[in-house]
């Protein structure tokens, strides 16, 4: 050792070894000089923001939904929309509405003793003044809902709380939307009918159920910020697509009421009827109700519910694009098993292994440069493909779901995020395998066929690709759902419409959980045997 | 055939055949393939209308998904396994014209695909022909019978044969103009499983469709199918066409690369 030794290398000898920052500087130093990946990082990056604009910039399929028979629904007006429910998702909020105004605290009770359906065959509404009339009676449809509703106001996407019988699902309490509790079960009819009741209390409102009128339960609650004195109560009845796999069809329900009674109604106000949200995107049919005494007829057809991406067309969602992590997937595996095979291919491994005994560091090192540079390439290729994707869309008149900021976030880092595991996962294969075309076979295999089968094609049946998509490094795509799957709602929810069967956070902690453990075996494999 | 050809031929065939790996790879494609045709029948059932409304043919055939990227892997290994030892210098003098030294490789590399292709398709069909009758997929339904008497059926096997085939030679040809193991790998894999992707998020439904016509995959694969043959981006044989050009063009491109560069 002379007067020049340096700092850092005095560091490293006293340590017996160099420090770890020497040793990610030389993985640092070995990858950046390496054209070919440079080139392939940028690539990567380009093909993640190109493809995912590309996606986004296609010319209009048209202004209607468009189901696999052709469009569904009434043609809409060319830049649709659709409400927001108080929570900010876009919501349908199409039924048919016979209400009085309550003013104060109140109560509205009714019994339910009927709830019969009409499906349309074809898939298509009729034109002409009588739709229904190609309409057969079918099954009723398992959500369809009749019941009674107290709104904020009679405005689409307003809040609201609701007790309603359902066409398979029992009684149930629903409220904004997106909130469901089950009340009494089985289905209503003239034998087993259902008495509904909701009361108000200042801002909260409890639902109540019964099946005789004198013994009640109580469902559930909810409260409702900021109800007005004067608000809409009564009855409501609903219908929404039917769902025969992947055939959506509108559909109508009709509903039998009496023993309906409204405490604190405004006087002299009489029972009105007005079908809601006609003119949204929702493709529902007109509706209408019979009075008669105290007796009640009403048939409605819509949704209030969330809705969400599927094979309803209803919309797009932004990140649409985002599939376009599948191109860029391919390269960073390319990459990540290369940056390990690479050295064995050339017998750098032994110089490595020789400058930096610590084996288990040297992989720590690669992991932590090719995990960065990765993360890196992917947030740049992901951040424009949102935003721009998503006004792209819009301008082609394309309804898109709104996101808040933080699933914008999600979303971009998710990807990104993806990218740098299955880059680590890579270099760990490559390490345990040594070869390179094994290596990137098997992780392509892994990660970028089984989401092709379970998610971008529908090559296998529904049950087979949920499995695919919560048990392999695959899963991960998860993060990148954007809009929720609701039990109370019929959708398509399969991962081709971006639904996955793990929550976002947990398909990605599985994608982690299958890079840890082949980093794991790669590190034991490394120290164990000759380089 | 010259006797330098036949050489050629005979040492690509020894290299081919002595190297353990391929032996495994080989049969891996088979299981792979058969496999996953026979897990896909088995737990499809016609419980729904749109279930119902399949291509069972194409369906049994599942497994050629996962099946073509074993048979790449085989084809780009035959090539660039030599630029990683540096065995091709070797097998570069002792058959210095250049253009031998591929056709023998494409010609051991057909054959070969083919011997693996043949069982795979017959074992996935007969697996189909066995599981979907009991799944509600049964010809008193008015599905067609899985059995190679059948002329459609047999056009999807032999042609899932020949779309192997072809995957090879297209693997062949990337791995001479890549030389690279990985890049080649990731070519070929990125050049089949892009286009059905691009096609599905395309918003433009035209532009979708001409995806589908050009893509190796999505066009070869249409030999499989059996119904609906008048709605296909484009028809089973002109499919295998496409994927014809694309491994035509590759090798061209790789034949024309080896002569002008040095090895």
């Amino acid at each position: 050792m002379t007067a020049t030794t340096t700092a850092r290398e005095t560091a490293g000898a006293e340590a017996g070894r160099p420090s770890f920052w020497f040793v990610l500087r030389a993985e640092w130093t070995k990858f950046r000089t390496v054209r070919g990946w440079m080139i392939a990082m940028v690539f990567a990056a380009a093909v993640t923001a190109g493809v995912g604009l590309w996606a986004a910039s296609g010319p209009q399929k048209g202004c209607q939904p468009i189901g696999p028979n052709g469009p569904i629904g009434p043609p809409v007006a060319c830049h649709p929309s659709n409400p927001i429910g108080p929570g900010g998702e876009a919501v349908s909020d199409s039924f048919y509405f016979v209400h009085r105004t309550l003013t104060g605290n109140g109560s509205i009770t009714v019994r339910v003793t009927s709830l019969t359906g009409l499906i349309s065959p074809n898939g298509r509404i009729a034109p002409g003044r009588n739709p229904e009339r190609n309409f057969v009676r079918g099954r009723v449809q398992p959500w369809a809902k009749a019941g009674i509703i107290i709104e904020k106001s009679a405005r689409p996407g307003s809040a609201y709380a609701a007790m309603t019988v359902t066409g398979q699902h029992g009684a149930r309490m629903q409220y904004n939307y997106t909130g469901d509790s089950p009340g009494l079960p089985g289905d209503v009819s003239g034998a087993s009918p259902r008495w509904l009741r909701l009361v108000r209390s200042a801002n909260t409102v409890t639902g109540y159920d019964s099946a005789d009128g004198t013994h009640w339960i109580r469902v559930g609650a909810v409260d409702l910020t900021g109800l007005p004195a004067a608000v809409q109560a009564g009855l409501f009845v609903t219908s929404p697509l039917a769902i025969a796999a992947e055939n959506f069809s509108p559909s109508v329900a009709t509903a039998a009421f009496d023993h309906v009674s409204l405490s604190a109604a405004r006087p002299g106000s009489g029972w009105q009827g007005k079908g809601i949200g006609r003119d949204d995107q929702y493709p529902s049919l007109p509706g209408g109700f019979h009075q008669s005494g105290d007796r009640f007829t009403i048939r409605g057809s819509g949704d209030i519910a969330p809705i969400g991406p599927g094979a309803d067309g209803l919309g797009k969602p932004a990140d649409d694009g985002l599939v376009s992590t599948f191109g860029a997937l391919i390269l960073v595996i390319v990459v990540g098993v290369m940056f390990m095979t690479a050295e064995y291919r050339r017998g750098l491994i032994r110089t490595t292994l020789a400058a930096s005994p610590a084996r288990g560091r040297v992989l720590v090192a690669k992991a932590v440069v090719i995990g960065a540079v990765t993360f890196a390439a992917g947030l740049v290729g992901a951040a424009p493909v949102i935003p721009i994707g998503e006004s792209l869309l819009r301008s082609h008149g394309y309804y898109v779901f709104p996101l808040s900021a933080l699933t914008e976030v999600r979303l971009v880092a998710g990807t990104a995020a993806l990218l740098a595991v299955a880059a680590v996962l890579a270099l760990a294969v490559g390490t345990i395998m040594r070869q390179s075309a094994g290596a990137i076979a098997a992780v392509i295999g892994l990660m970028v066929m089984t989401y092709f089968f379970g998610a971008a094609l529908p090559v296998l049946p529904a049950g087979v690709a949920d499995w695919v998509m919560r048990l392999t490094p695959a899963a991960g795509f998860a993060i990148q759902q954007y809009v929720p799957a609701y039990a109370q709602v019929a959708n398509s929810y399969t991962p081709q419409f971006g639904y996955f069967p793990l929550a976002p956070w947990a398909g990605f902690g599985v994608s982690c959980l299958w890079a840890a453990i082949a980093l794991g075996l790669a590190t034991v494999l490394l120290r164990r045997r000759d380089a | 055939m010259s006797a330098g050809m036949r050489d050629a031929l005979h040492a690509e065939w020894t290299k081919f055949r002595t190297l353990p790996a391929t032996c495994w790879l080989l049969l891996g494609s088979v299981a792979a393939t058969v496999v996953v045709s026979t897990a896909v029948s088995a737990s499809f059932g016609c419980t729904s209308t749109a279930a119902c409304h399949v291509d069972i043919t194409k369906l049994s055939l599942t497994g050629t998904y996962l099946g073509q990227a074993v048979v790449a892997i085989v084809a780009v290994l035959a090539v660039s396994g030599e630029y990683g030892t540096g065995m091709i210098r070797t097998t570069l003098a002792a058959v210095p014209h250049r253009t031998a030294v591929l056709a023998a490789k494409a010609a051991v590399v057909t054959a070969v695909t083919m011997a693996v292709g043949i069982p795979a398709a017959l074992g996935s069909v007969l697996a189909g022909q066995l599981i979907l009758p009991r799944h509600g997929f049964s010809p008193a339904s008015g599905y067609p019978v899985l059995s190679l008497a059948n002329a459609t059926v047999l056009r999807a096997a032999a042609g899932t044969a020949l779309y192997l085939v072809l995957i090879a030679l297209l693997s062949l040809g990337i791995a001479t103009v890549a030389r690279d193991a990985a890049v080649a790998t990731g070519a070929v894999l990125g050049l089949l499983y892009l286009f059905p992707i691009l096609s599905q998020v395309a918003g433009n439904p035209v532009l979708a469709r001409h995806l589908d016509q050009i893509g190796p995959m999505t066009a070869g694969l249409e030999i499989q199918a059996s119904t609906g043959l008048r709605h296909l981006p484009i028809g089973p044989w002109a499919g295998l066409g496409v994927l014809a050009a694309w491994a035509a063009a590759a090798l061209l491109a790789g034949a024309l690369l080896l002569r002008l560069r040095d090895a």
